[in-house]
């Protein structure tokens, strides 16, 4: 398995896209702290972009590296190799570089900004820590999709449409209930659906930093325990952890059981 | 020459005297007197008690003339918990130096380490309390002063708990450079007028680091707020000053930096505000100015709850803030001109450090937030985000007519030294 994640790993290193992802990042980084000028708004912006942008690029990266690889992924099926070793190489290896060119990107004009010096790092930190795990959690996903589907334009359609609806349209059914269910008491309901959405998980571990202050503005006893200690911090790093998991499982099931 | 000499021999005579009549009386564990009581006892008008180190277990000291209570080396004076500490019923009185612990704590009565009933002119200074019910408590006192005390209580319940500095029926006060810690109200006030605190340090309080009632044309101002349960109340109250006064890290569930409630014809200028849950609460206040204040990382910066208006907020800069301005109506009567807002997103192509396009500071998300408050957990969200411009490009829920129409583009600079 190593030696596919290297392989993958370095086939990444070598193409065009992971270049262009990386200078993506620096490009942000570089314009958001020196245009702005100020390290507290850089990192409310970032989040938005981490949070919306990090899950679109693994979706479609996953997916697409799958399709491209496939001929090879099939040349090596017929090697003794075991399958699990092969699919799972592969998608650490895509997700590997993917959270590299992140964490380096936008950590290289944070790191010349001076972020060491600044109280802002432990907020940065987080950010990273969570586009990474964003980065795996959906190119996961889109794993798990490409091997469902053979057909490619379904694959990409469906690997779409999971961002989307991660990203937008399951705040506006979640926030629809809430509004709709409002006499009811809503506040295990509302933390339970925020955990089993990832993009909603790492929005809310980041907010846990950012607008503390506001969320410890709602009384409700679940809340305050929820945000007021760490038990929000531990409980979201946990549920972020089993999101990568799960769905790694089912990358190892599927290929296991896929007929070529 | 006769003249003269008898004038300077009055003069002479009368100095005498005044010497004879302002002694000192020591009191000290070694010294002839030794309690404190009995020091003022032998005491007679304009004298004063030097009180040595030492510590004096006694309670209900009652000054009843008018002396000056030293303390040389901070005496400690024990209470016991036995009930009132020191009890100042006459004039122009001073307590300096003293440390003064164990107040007795009761139902009934506020017992408190200092006390002044009714008399004027009086001065307390430099005095540490702890262990206390209730601070200094002045009762219908007026044109005294009470500086540089440290009070430092253990409270954990509000209802067995008392104040630091309790004012009630009181006229021309100074306040100023007391340390108030862990107590119920740090600087608490109720019917006193023209009243000046100043220069204090209220945190970690109970309830609320100031908080007054029925008290009008007082000055508040270079005073800190920090971490009480409930921040700063302010309520029904006219003509009130609050300057250069920095509220910070009050969080929580009703924590506020500032309640403002029933307050009308004041001025709020030069304030920092910097993470509490609320940065200024506004409830049925009007003709408030708002100037050259300073809003950072607040959830709510400003949150406007109804019946105000003619409220002028003016050069202010807005931080960070998770939500600027909350309404819970979409009516408006007050003014936003020529701030700084962190969420702008416009720009100014004339190049004259004003923003060509108006700022509405009210997103559609605080009126969700405040109809179904656990919708907070969707803050900074995609979703979120789309609804806000929508309702920013029509508004519907929100009042049409609040906006900034000048919002600066660089951040105002406020001299803060």
């Amino acid at each position: 398995m190593l030696k596919i994640l290297k392989y993958s790993f370095y086939d990444l290193m070598r193409s065009r896209w992971s270049y262009v992802y990386f200078l993506f990042y620096l490009l942000l980084g570089v314009v958001l702290l020196f245009l702005n000028n100020d390290l507290s708004k850089a990192v409310i912006t970032l989040m938005n972009v981490i949070i919306i942008l990090v899950p679109l690029i693994g979706t479609i990266f996953g997916v697409m590296y799958y399709y491209n690889s496939r001929e090879f992924t099939e040349l090596l099926l017929a090697q003794p190799v075991k399958r699990s070793s092969i699919f799972l190489g592969q998608y650490f290896g895509v997700a590997t570089s993917l959270s590299m060119s992140l964490v380096i990107g936008l950590g290289m004009p944070f790191v010349f900004y001076g972020i060491f010096n600044s109280s802002a790092i432990w907020d940065f930190s987080l950010l990273l820590v969570t586009g990474a795990f964003l980065t795996f959690i959906f190119t996961a996903l889109a794993f798990v999709i490409a091997l469902r589907n053979e057909n490619r334009i379904k694959g990409f359609g469906y690997a779409i449409l999971l961002w989307l609806f991660m990203a937008v349209i399951y705040d506006g059914i979640f926030l629809m209930s809430l509004l709709y269910f409002e006499d009811y008491p809503l506040d295990k309901f509302s933390l339970v659906a925020t955990m089993l959405n990832p993009v909603d998980l790492s929005r809310v571990l980041i907010l846990l930093k950012l607008d503390i202050s506001a969320l410890l503005g709602y009384t409700g006893a679940v809340f305050q325990k929820f945000f007021g200690t760490n038990f929000g911090l531990i409980l979201s790093s946990v549920l972020l952890i089993f999101w990568v998991v799960i769905p790694t499982f089912f990358i190892w099931r599927i290929a296991k059981r896929k007929d070529f | 020459m006769k003249k003269t000499l008898h004038i300077l021999f009055f003069l002479f005579f009368i100095f005498g005297s005044l010497q004879v009549w302002a002694k000192t009386v020591t009191v000290c564990n070694s010294c002839s007197v030794k309690t404190i009581q009995e020091g003022i006892n032998q005491a007679s008008e304009g004298d004063t008690v030097l009180v040595k180190k030492g510590v004096y277990r006694e309670f209900n000291i009652i000054i009843d003339k008018s002396i000056i209570l030293l303390g040389e080396n901070l005496p400690t004076i024990d209470g016991e918990d036995k009930g009132e500490i020191v009890k100042i019923v006459s004039d122009n009185v001073t307590v300096d130096g003293f440390k003064i612990i164990n107040v007795g704590t009761s139902y009934t009565s506020d017992y408190a380490a200092v006390r002044v009933i009714k008399r004027n002119g009086f001065l307390i200074q430099n005095l540490e309390l702890e262990k206390l019910f209730f601070g200094i408590y002045l009762e219908k006192s007026n044109d005294g002063k009470v500086l540089n005390n440290n009070i430092r209580g253990d409270a954990v319940k509000e209802y067995n708990s008392g104040n630091g500095i309790q004012l009630w029926y009181c006229k021309d006060v100074e306040v100023r450079g007391n340390n108030v810690q862990n107590v119920r109200d740090g600087i608490y006030l109720e019917f006193s007028d023209n009243i000046k605190i100043s220069h204090n340090i209220s945190r970690n309080n109970l309830r609320y680091g100031l908080h007054f009632m029925f008290s009008n044309h007082n000055i508040y101002d270079y005073n800190t707020f920090e971490n009480n349960g409930a921040g700063v109340a302010v309520m029904f109250s006219k003509f009130v000053e609050m300057n250069h006064n920095i509220f910070k890290e009050n969080w929580g569930t009703a924590a506020f930096g500032l309640l403002l409630k029933e307050i009308n014809d004041a001025k709020i200028t030069e304030n920092v505000f910097k993470e509490n849950t609320v940065g200024i609460n506004i409830e049925g206040s009007n003709r408030i100015d708002y100037k050259n204040n300073d809003f950072i990382s607040n959830g709510w910066a400003i949150k406007v709850r109804g019946a105000c208006y003619t409220n002028n907020f003016e050069n202010n800069n807005f931080l960070y803030n998770s939500f600027d301005i909350s309404y819970n109506s979409n009516l408006n009567d007050n003014k936003f001109d020529r701030n700084f807002w962190s969420n702008y997103t416009g720009y100014d192509l004339d190049k004259n450090g004003i923003g060509d396009v108006p700022y509405r500071p009210v997103k559609l998300f605080s009126y969700i937030v405040n109809r179904t408050p656990e919708t907070i957990i969707l803050l900074r969200s995609l979703f979120i985000d789309i609804i806000d411009f929508s309702e920013k490009v029509s508004p519907v829920f929100t009042p049409d007519n609040l906006v900034d129409e000048n919002p600066k583009m660089k951040t105002i600079n406020h001299d803060r030294s």
